[in-house]
C-alpha cells in the first residue's frame, strides 16, 4: 500500500491507545478473584486491521469490551481519540458474534438504533440508514425482521448498524465464528474489500478472534494471547500483499508459527502440560472420552502414522485451535501423546491403547488416570479410606475451590466424573451428587 | 409463583429464578410482617375516624333484564380498571425492584407473600377503609372492589415484569450500551418489549382470576352494612335473596358473553400482535391468529386511528438523550454506610409492625380464638388436600388423553381457559338448592365447590404438558411396546410432571381463596355453612367482628405460605430440575 505523506502522518497518531490493563473478575470478598488481563498495552494506529487471537478465556473479550466502554477495567488506561472534524460524537462501535439485533424491529430499525441515540433528525437518520444498508448489500431487506434472516444477513445487519454511526474503529467480537463456513468467507471477503476500496466510514479495525486463518487472512498485524491470565505473549507483523491465499506456502508457513506459539510451553517450570496449577489444584478441561478415543485413532490412522502437525490435524478435522488444543493436551497429561512444538506425537502406551479392544481401553486409561491425575486419585483414595466407601462430591468441589475459580472448578469436575466413570475407578450419583465405589456390574 | 407462560425459554427462566429462592429467608419475615402491620393500621386507622358507614345510601339493584347489559357493562369496567390498575403498578414496582439492589431486598419477598395471601378474607378490611375515605358516597366502595380485583392480579404480573428485567438478553444490555442509548430508549427498545409476551400471559391468567373477585365484592356485607355495587355480582346477591333461578341463569350467561367477548376482542388480538416480540431469531411453528386483529389491519379506518398513536409512539422515543456509561462501583466505605441506615430502617419498621399486630390482636381475642382458628385451618386445609387428589385423579388421564391429540387439545384447551376464567361463585346457589333438596351433608357437599373454578388449572397444564410431549419419545415409546403402566411411570408423568405442578399449586392458591366465599353459601334465607376456616373468617365477617377477621385472615395466610413453602414450591424446583423437557 503506498501512502501520501499526509496519510503517514494521520497513521502515527493513535486511535485507542490502551495502558497497562489489568482486569480482575470477582475477588469482591476478600477473595483474590480471576486474573483475566495482566499488564497488556496496545496501539492501534489509523489504516490497519489488527487481530487478538487466543484461545477461550484469555480475555481478549474483556479487552474489546474495555475499549467499547462496556466495561471498567481494574487497573490500566483505555483512551480512544475522537477524529477531529467530525461530528460523530462516537469513537468506536462494535459488531458481536451473536449478532445482537432486536427481534422486534425490522432491518432498518435495528441499523437506525445507534443514530436514534444520538438524536439524529428522522430524515437524515433515514438517509445515512439506507446508504449503509446498501453499501453492505442489504437492499431489499429493509423492512424484514431478524428472524427471517440467515445468520449471514442478520451479520451483515450488526455491521450496518456499527458502520452507520461512523466510528472511528470498528470494534468485531468473532464476528464470523457464529456463520457457518462459506457464509463466513463471503463476508469476510466482502468486508476486505470494502476495507481495501477505503468505502467504510472507518479508519481501524480490532477484530477478536480464536481462528489462526481467520487473523491471518484478515490482519496486518495479530496480537497472540496466552490464557490465565490474558497477556501479549507475541505480536505477529502479516506482511502477505492482499488478497491472501491460504495455499500460499508463506501463509501456512505463518499459520504453522503461530500454532507453535500458541502451543509454547510458558516459562513457569512447575506446570504440568498447560494446565494451570499443579496436584489437586490442577485446572481440567472437559473433554469426553469419545473424543479422545477418536483422536488417539486419527492419529495412528490415516497419513499420520502417529505424528502430526496440529495446523494439518486441525484442516482435516475442521477444528480451530481453541478446541483442537485442549485435546492435545489432555492426552499429553494423560501420557497418551505428547506435545512438541506444533506437532502431535502418539507415545508407546499410546499406541499400545490404540490396538486394545474396549475392556483393555478401560484398564488402561483407568491406570494412567489415577497415575497421572492426581485428582483422580484423591477421590478413589478417600473412598478406599471410608467405610462406607461413599465421599459427597461437594468436599471435592470446595477443596478445588481453594485453588481455582467456581467456574473452573465446576469443569474439572465435570471432567473428573466423567473420565472417572469411563474408567469405572468410582460412580457417581447427579440425583444427591456424591461419589461411591458400587459397580452396578 | 408466576404462571408459566406456553413459551419454554420463558418457563426456564422462571425456574432458575424460583431455584435460587428456596428456602424461606428473614426476608420473608420481613415483609410478612410489614403487611400485616399495614393492614392492621389500615382498619385502625379507619375505625378512628368513626364515621357513619352505614349511613352510605346504596342505589337499590333491580332484577329487570332490561339493566343488565349496562350491569355486565359496569363489572367489565371495573375489571378494566383494575387491570389498568394492576399493569401501572407493575411497570412502577417491578421496574423499581429490577434496578435497585436495595429495593428489591424489600420488594420482592412482599411480593411473594402478597400473592400468597387469601386477599378474599381482607374484604372486610378494605371496604372498612375506602369507605371511610369517601365516606358517604358510592366511590368508596367501587375503590374498595377495585382495589380488591387489583389485589388479586397485580403479584404475578409484576413478578413476571421483574424477572424478565432481570433475565434481558446480555448482548442485547450491550448493544444499547455501546451505542449509548438512553435509560428512557433503553426501556422502550430493549426492556418493554422482551417482557411483553410473558407480561401478556401473566395478565390474561390474572383476568381470568379476577373474575371471581369482581363477583364477590360487587354484594357484600359488613355487620349491619350491606354493600351493593351495580354490577353482574349484585345483581347474583339480589337474585339469591330472592330465589329468582331465572335471574341466576341470565347472570351466568351475561358473564359467559363478557368473558368471550375479553378473550376474543381484546386478549387474543393482543397476543396474535405480540408474537412479533418473542426473544427468538426463528419464525414460531404456530403463529398465534386472531379474526378481530386480521379485521383491524384490514380496515382502513382503524390504521387511521391508529396514526395519531405512532406518531406519540415516535415522540415518545424521540427523549432526552443521556449517554449510559459503564457502572461506577460506589466506594466501599459509602456502601457500607448505606447498608447500615437501610438495616435499621427495616428493622425498626418490622417491629413496630409486630407490635402492631399483637397488640391489636391480644386487645380484642382469646386463646379460644386462636385455636378455633387453626382448627378450622386444619379442616379446611384437609378439604382443599383431598380435593386436589380427587381433581388430578380426575384431570390428569382426561388431559394427557387430549393433550395426546393435537386436534383436540387445540379445541379443548380454548374451552378451558374459558371455564377457568369463569367465576364459580355464580353457579353456588345451584349447589345450596341440591344440598337443601336432598338433606346432605353440608360438610362433605359443600365442599366440591371450593375447587369448582380452580380445577380448571389441573386440567389445563395437563393438556399443555401432554401436548409438549416429545414426538420421538413418543415414538420410542410406541417401538419398545412399553407397558400402559411403564408408559405411564417412565414417560407421560415424569414429561408433563413441571405442568401438572404449576397447576396444582395454583388450583391449591385459588381453592384456599374460594373457601371463604365457598364454605358459607346461601340461597334465599337459607344458609348452608361447612366448617372450616373459610366459613370462620364469613361468619366473622358478617357479624361485623373485625378482630376476629383478622385472626382468620392471618392464620390463612400462614396456612397459605407455610404450604407454598413447604410443599409446592420444594416441588415445583424439583420437577422443573428433574423433568423439564427442553
Amino acid at each position: 500500500m503506498t501512502l501520501t505523506l499526509e496519510k503517514t502522518e494521520q497513521a502515527l497518531a493513535p486511535l485507542v491507545e490502551v495502558k497497562d490493563l489489568k482486569h480482575v473478575y470477582g475477588g469482591g470478598k476478600g477473595g483474590p478473584g480471576l486474573v483475566v488481563l495482566e499488564d497488556v498495552n496496545l496501539t492501534l494506529k489509523a489504516d490497519e486491521i489488527v487481530g487478538l487471537l487466543g484461545r477461550s478465556g484469555s480475555g481478549k473479550s474483556t479487552l474489546l469490551r474495555s475499549i467499547a466502554g462496556l466495561i471498567t477495567p481494574t487497573a490500566g488506561t483505555v483512551s480512544v481519540s475522537d477524529v477531529p472534524g467530525d461530528d460523530a460524537a462516537h469513537g468506536v462501535a462494535m459488531v458481536f458474534q451473536s449478532f445482537a439485533l432486536f427481534p422486534w424491529l425490522t432491518v432498518q430499525k435495528n441499523v437506525e438504533v445507534g443514530l436514534e441515540a444520538q438524536g439524529v433528525p428522522a430524515d437524515i437518520r433515514r438517509k445515512r440508514t439506507l446508504a449503509a444498508i446498501d453499501l453492505i448489500g442489504l437492499d431489499g431487506f429493509e423492512n424484514a425482521y431478524p428472524k427471517e434472516l440467515s445468520g449471514g444477513m442478520r451479520q451483515r445487519v450488526g455491521l450496518a448498524r456499527a458502520l452507520v454511526v461512523q466510528p472511528s474503529v470498528l470494534l468485531m467480537d468473532e464476528p464470523f465464528s457464529a456463520l457457518d463456513v462459506l457464509t463466513a468467507e463471503t463476508l469476510r471477503t466482502d468486508l476486505l474489500d470494502l476495507w481495501s476500496e477505503g468505502r467504510m466510514p472507518i479508519r481501524s479495525i480490532l477484530l477478536v478472534t480464536h481462528n489462526i486463518e481467520e487473523a491471518v487472512l484478515m490482519c496486518d498485524r495479530i496480537l497472540v494471547f496466552s490464557s490465565n491470565p490474558g497477556r501479549v505473549i507475541a505480536e505477529i507483523k502479516v506482511d502477505l500483499p492482499q488478497p491472501r491465499k491460504r495455499l500460499d506456502p508463506a501463509f501456512r508457513a505463518l499459520v504453522d508459527d503461530i500454532y507453535a506459539r500458541m502451543t509454547a510451553k510458558p516459562k513457569a517450570p512447575a506446570r504440568e502440560g498447560h494446565f494451570p496449577g499443579t496436584g489437586l489444584g490442577m485446572a481440567l478441561t472437559h473433554i469426553s472420552t469419545n473424543t479422545l478415543n477418536g483422536m488417539i485413532e486419527t492419529l495412528t490412522g490415516g497419513p499420520y502414522n502417529g505424528s502430526a502437525d496440529l495446523a494439518d490435524l486441525a484442516r482435516e478435522l475442521q477444528m480451530e485451535a481453541d478446541e483442537l488444543l485442549p485435546i492435545a493436551e489432555t492426552l499429553q497429561l494423560m501420557r497418551f501423546a505428547e506435545l512438541a512444538g506444533r506437532t502431535l506425537r502418539l507415545t508407546a502406551p499410546g499406541r499400545r491403547y490404540d490396538s486394545f479392544d474396549v475392556d483393555q481401553r478401560k484398564q488402561m486409561f483407568a491406570q494412567h488416570l489415577l497415575a497421572y491425575v492426581p485428582l483422580a486419585a484423591h477421590i478413589r483414595r478417600v473412598l478406599d479410606d471410608r467405610a462406607s466407601h461413599q465421599a459427597p462430591a461437594s468436599r471435592f468441589r470446595d477443596e478445588l475451590e481453594d485453588f481455582m475459580s467456581e467456574a473452573y472448578a465446576e469443569e474439572t469436575m465435570d471432567a473428573i466424573i466423567s473420565w472417572g466413570r469411563y474408567g469405572e475407578i468410582f460412580a457417581y450419583h447427579e440425583d444427591d451428587d456424591r461419589f461411591s465405589l458400587d459397580d452396578p456390574a | 409463583m408466576v404462571f408459566l407462560s406456553s413459551d419454554r425459554l420463558n418457563a426456564g427462566l422462571i425456574a432458575r429464578f424460583a431455584r435460587r429462592e428456596l428456602a424461606p429467608n428473614r426476608f420473608d419475615l420481613i415483609a410478612m410482617a410489614l403487611i400485616g402491620g399495614f393492614a392492621v393500621l389500615v382498619v385502625h386507622g379507619a375505625r378512628q375516624m368513626n364515621l357513619p358507614v352505614s349511613a352510605l345510601s346504596t342505589t337499590p339493584i333491580s332484577l329487570d333484564l332490561a339493566r343488565l347489559p349496562e350491569y355486565a357493562l359496569r363489572s367489565t369496567l371495573r375489571m378494566f380498571a383494575a387491570i389498568t390498575l394492576s399493569l401501572l403498578f407493575t411497570f412502577g414496582v417491578a421496574t423499581l425492584a429490577a434496578k435497585s439492589r436495595k429495593a428489591e431486598l424489600v420488594i420482592i419477598p412482599m411480593l411473594d407473600i402478597a400473592q400468597s395471601i387469601p386477599i378474599i378474607s381482607f374484604l372486610a378490611f378494605t371496604m372498612t377503609f375506602f369507605v371511610g375515605l369517601f365516606p358517604g358516597s358510592q366511590l368508596g366502595v367501587e375503590c374498595a372492589a377495585i382495589f380488591l380485583v387489583f389485589t388479586s392480579q397485580a403479584w404475578n404480573m409484576a413478578f413476571s415484569f421483574y424477572q424478565s428485567l432481570r433475565t434481558l438478553p446480555g448482548d442485547l444490555a450491550e448493544v444499547t450500551q455501546q451505542f449509548g442509548l438512553s435509560p428512557w430508549q433503553k426501556f422502550i427498545k430493549l426492556e418493554l418489549p422482551f417482557a411483553t409476551p410473558a407480561l401478556i400471559w401473566n395478565t390474561m391468567m390474572s383476568m381470568s382470576g379476577g373474575w371471581f373477585f369482581v363477583v364477590a365484592s360487587e354484594a357484600f356485607t359488613v355487620g349491619k352494612t350491606q354493600y351493593m355495587l351495580p354490577g353482574i355480582g349484585s345483581w347474583l346477591a339480589v337474585a339469591i335473596d330472592r330465589m329468582d333461578l331465572r335471574a341466576v341463569a341470565w347472570a351466568v350467561g351475561a358473564m359467559a358473553v363478557i368473558i368471550v367477548a375479553y378473550d376474543q376482542l381484546l386478549f387474543r388480538p393482543i397476543v396474535a400482535w405480540a408474537d412479533k416480540f418473542r426473544f427468538e431469531q426463528t419464525a414460531s411453528a404456530e403463529e398465534p391468529e386472531s379474526w378481530f386483529l386480521d379485521l383491524l389491519r384490514r380496515t382502513r379506518l382503524a390504521g387511521r386511528l391508529l396514526k395519531p398513536l405512532s406518531r406519540l409512539g415516535r415522540l415518545i422515543t424521540r427523549s432526552p438523550r443521556r449517554r449510559q456509561t459503564a457502572p461506577t462501583p460506589v466506594s466501599p466505605r459509602l456502601a457500607q454506610w448505606i447498608n447500615g441506615v437501610w438495616t435499621v430502617v427495616t428493622s425498626a419498621a418490622v417491629v413496630g409492625a409486630v407490635w402492631a399486630i399483637a397488640r391489636y390482636l391480644f386487645l380484642h381475642l382469646d386463646l379460644a380464638d386462636l385455636l378455633t382458628a387453626v382448627g378450622d385451618g386444619f379442616l379446611t386445609f384437609t378439604r382443599v388436600a383431598i380435593l386436589i387428589v380427587v381433581a388430578s385423579l380426575i384431570w390428569v388421564p382426561i388431559g394427557v388423553w387430549i393433550g395426546l391429540r393435537p386436534t383436540w387439545s387445540r379445541r379443548v384447551q380454548a374451552l378451558v381457559q374459558f371455564l377457568a376464567a369463569f367465576p364459580a361463585n355464580v353457579i353456588f346457589p345451584f349447589a345450596v338448592m341440591g344440598i337443601v333438596a336432598w338433606r346432605l351433608d353440608p360438610n362433605i357437599w359443600l365442599s366440591p365447590l371450593i375447587i369448582l373454578g380452580t380445577q380448571w388449572y389441573i386440567l389445563f397444564n395437563v393438556v399443555a404438558g401432554a401436548s409438549a410431549l416429545p414426538n420421538d419419545l413418543k415414538e420410542a415409546a410406541g417401538i419398545f411396546h412399553l407397558r400402559a403402566w411403564q408408559r405411564w411411570r417412565d414417560f407421560i408423568l415424569p414429561g408433563i410432571m413441571p405442568y401438572y405442578v404449576t397447576g396444582a399449586l395454583t388450583a391449591s392458591g385459588g381453592s384456599w381463596n374460594a373457601s371463604v366465599v365457598a364454605e358459607a353459601v346461601s340461597w334465599g334465607h337459607t344458609t348452608e355453612v361447612a366448617k372450616g376456616l373459610g366459613s370462620f373468617i364469613a361468619e366473622a365477617t358478617a357479624a361485623g367482628n373485625i378482630p376476629k377477621v383478622a385472626l382468620g385472615a392471618t392464620v390463612m395466610s400462614i396456612f397459605v405460605i407455610a404450604l407454598n413453602r413447604s410443599l409446592w414450591r420444594p416441588l415445583f424446583n424439583y420437577a422443573e430440575k428433574n423433568f423439564r423437557l427442553t
